[in-house]
């Protein structure tokens, strides 16, 4: 049992050099160099009170929304408590009509033509704050009747909300679904 | 694929090959004790630490007590684990006020992190508090990474010296690995991540009110206790925080893979954008990736890690191809309604396709077991591709560590059948193979196998077992074969659908991860002390060499071989058979 005190103190040594030094200094400076990323990139609506993460996708389901993704997570859709994906198998009877519900809910909110693969099929996260610029585009005609507002307007208010690929290569391009909602909200309340 | 998708994927390669020399030689360099430009600052933290835990690092160890020392250590850090994770609700940094793991939960996770697994079976926002997750757990990750490279090491040595017994120093090799090489990447890691998004603080969790209330239906016992739901609208929601971007940087530098939430690396405050996305597919790959080239370099001879990299490198990204394939083409029943697109149930927008193909790939190819996609909702095909990669033995790269010396156990089984084709003795490095190493290769690459398929076996007559199932018939098979293959093999990852929160699993699974994860260590490290002890033999006319393109093929061949010959019949009853019930055949 020789080796039975090295592993004790090394186990205790350890504990305090990647439990507790390596946090420590990776909180301290990240809360002097990047203080809102590392708080949760929260934002704030017009009158200054926080209205949640910049991150964490929201469930809009007003007309006079853009819609986000389906979301599996736990309890009610977007719950930032409960996040997960439905981990539905793609040959799930419940499934396939879970998402044939969502086609024809599409389409009888005056969605037309082939429906975008990501407005009726859950993120991992059941948190995904993106839909695909596509996705965004089916839904401006009945955002704008909702609002009263131009077709035109909507189609440029999404295109100077599409994030392209990082750096020019990465990802893919999304729409920020709360953003672009804040903004509508703010334009045309 | 799309042009951006080659693109990424490309730049991706060349990046990861490219700090491949620089950190394999400077891991090298670490753990033969030569001095590096961080010796100025650690080497005296090094030399208190020795003081301070009785260890004489010019003592060198046989290989048994090296094994002793690993095992011996892995069972402190087990029960020490197990101990906070039964005390949560009496320890700090606890504002969730989250009470105790039940005792079968403390045992699962406990084995689960002290062996490199990461699975788990609790989700993190709603269970675990900071202490547990940063305290408990994040040293886990660092250590249980450590442990996996000491042993590697020690398994280069066995080939590199001659006419010894001696592998080295335990407690040196595994304090050099964490003060030298994990924490000043994860450091550097850590800071990238909070740059772009990843949150790293100990608030309590955030109260916010929504833009729009949302109503749902909620479940709830009626007066004469039958399940009824009622209508409930929330105007606000609560958001977790804490000490993330310090713990994701070594759960994927560590080939870890348990995540802070349930989401794990699909989570937005876990993963945020598409860059950091690809930094933790790097963390991933990185360690394993370049310990080929420590290998190449301590053996004295670089190509022979080269030829192993190449054979890392190209399963994987055939694996990935596949993938990105089948994926791409969307789900069949789906398409019919109208839907356009590929097959995006369980995939975020940020990571694109090509960014979520990768991540698993990469994730499965290691013992890592983060995922950023739910496996579960793959196609069949698709999500037989990271089944493959687990049940190869994960060694395209490989867990930190375990990949590589899993990967010297398939090259020694090349040797042999070989050299029984060629009617050579088989050598490997100036080796001679004989019957010991066979039988401890065999070990090592086979244990896995063996417990994943007799644990499945015995799940599938177990009702408790086949009642956690979230998805019926032939993907049901899969989500057990899945969390078997993934528990043996150390992995971590799930087809998630499954309820693996009760005692079958837990117990069982325990056990998998514990055989998979220690008889393969004790086993190459048996390996290691008998090669040492031999003479060097001096390649001649008929010796096979094993640093050229053919030697790769070869190996290549072996370890394709190896895993369709085990797996094969229950790859077919599951994904297989789903995917033809899928195209409607």
């Amino acid at each position: 049992m020789k080796e039975l005190k090295p592993a004790i103190l090394m186990f205790i040594a350890f504990t305090v050099i990647c439990g507790g030094i390596y946090p420590a200094v990776v909180t301290g400076i990240a809360s002097v160099a990047f203080p809102d990323k590392a708080g949760g990139s929260f934002i704030t609506d017009t009158s200054g009170r926080e209205v949640g993460s910049i991150l964490i996708g929201q469930p809009f389901s007003d007309s006079k929304y853009f819609w986000p993704r389906p979301s599996a997570a736990t309890d009610f859709a977007y719950n930032p408590m409960g996040s997960g994906g439905s981990n539905a198998g793609p040959t799930n009877p419940d499934y396939l009509k879970t998402v044939e519900a969502r086609v024809k809910a599409f389409k009888d909110t005056g969605g037309a033509g082939t429906v975008p693969a990501d407005l009726v099929q859950a993120s991992a996260s059941g948190l995904d704050p993106h839909i695909s610029p596509e996705a965004a585009n089916v839904q401006i005609a009945r955002v704008a009747k909702a609002r009263g507002m131009a077709d035109d307007a909507l189609t440029k208010l999404v295109v100077a909300h599409t994030e392209g690929r990082q750096l020019g290569f990465l990802g893919e391009p999304r729409v920020n679904v709360l953003a672009v909602n804040l903004v509508l909200d703010k334009l045309a309340p | 694929m799309t042009p951006y998708e080659w693109l990424q994927t490309a730049i991706f390669v060349i990046v990861l090959l490219v700090l491949v020399k620089p950190l394999g030689a400077f891991m090298a360099r670490v753990f033969q004790g030569e001095r590096t430009f961080l010796s100025h600052a650690f080497a005296p933290c090094e030399n208190i630490l020795y003081r301070i835990c009785g260890v004489r690092k010019e003592e060198e160890m046989g290989w048994q007590r090296y094994a002793w020392a690993m095992v011996l250590f892995n069972l402190v850090l087990f029960v020490a684990l197990f101990t906070m994770l039964m005390l949560q609700h009496l320890l700090p940094l606890n504002p969730q006020k989250f009470p105790a793991f039940t005792w079968q939960l403390a045992l699962n996770t406990a084995v689960s992190f002290v062996t490199n697994t990461n699975w788990q079976a609790y989700s993190g926002e709603s269970t675990a508090s900071y202490f547990t997750q940063m305290v408990g757990l994040a040293v886990h990750n660092f250590v249980s990474a450590a442990t996996g490279i000491a042993v590697a090491i020690a398994v280069i040595r066995g080939f590199a010296r001659r006419t010894t017994s001696m592998l080295g120093n335990f407690w040196v090799d595994m304090t050099r690995c964490t003060l030298y090489i994990l924490v000043p990447i994860s450091l550097l890691a850590a800071l990238v991540l909070v740059s772009q998004g990843v949150i790293q603080n100990f608030s309590p969790y955030k109260t916010v009110a929504l833009v729009q209330p949302v109503t749902y239906d909620k479940p709830k016992l009626d007066d004469k206790g039958n399940p009824v739901t009622e209508s409930v609208t929330a105007k606000d929601v609560t958001i977790p925080m804490g000490p993330v971007a310090s713990q994701e940087a070594i759960k994927e530098l560590g080939t870890n893979g348990g995540g802070f939430f349930n989401a794990n690396s699909a989570h937005p405050f876990e993963n945020p954008t598409p860059l950091t996305n690809m930094v933790e597919i790097l963390l991933i790959l990185l360690i394993p990736f370049s310990l080929t080239y420590t290998f190449g370099a301590m053996v004295g001879n670089t190509r022979q890690g080269w030829t192993l990299l190449g054979v890392m490198l190209l399963i994987l990204l055939l694996s990935f191809t596949v993938l990105q394939g089948v994926e791409s083409r969307g789900n069949p029943s789906i398409a019919k309604l109208g839907v356009h697109g590929a097959n995006l149930e369980g995939k975020e927008t940020r990571f694109g396709l090509a960014g979520s193909n990768l991540f698993t790939v990469a994730t499965t190819g290691t013992s890592c077991g983060a995922v950023n996609t739910m496996h579960d909702s793959l196609t069949p095909i698709g999500g037989m591709v990271p089944i493959s990669l687990i049940l190869l033995g994960e060694l395209v790269p490989g867990g930190v560590g375990s990949g590589l010396y899993t990967m010297l156990a398939f090259a020694i089984i090349a040797v042999f059948v070989s050299g029984l084709m060629i009617g050579r003795t088989p050598e490997y490095l100036g080796k001679k193979i004989e019957v010991r190493e066979m039988w401890l290769s065999v070990v090592t690459v086979l244990i896995a196998g063996v417990t994943v398929l007799i644990f499945s076996g015995i799940a599938m007559i177990t009702p408790q077992a086949v009642s956690s199932m979230a998805n019926p018939g032939a993907h049901g098979l899969s989500e057990v074969f899945y969390s078997f293959a993934s528990m043996a093999n150390n992995n971590g990852s799930a087809f998630a659908g499954l309820s693996a929160n009760i005692n079958f699993f837990n117990i069982l699974g325990s056990i998998a991860m514990l055989v998979g994860r220690f008889v393969p260590a004790v086993a190459v490290l048996a390996m290691a002390g008998s090669l040492a002890e031999k003479k060097y033999v001096p390649p001649s006319l008929g010796t096979l060499p094993t640093d050229k393109v053919p030697f790769a093929l070869w190996l290549t061949l072996v370890i394709l071989i190896v895993g369709a010959l085990t797996f094969f019949p229950a790859l077919s009853l599951g994904p297989i058979v789903e995917q033809l019930q899928m195209m409607g055949l």
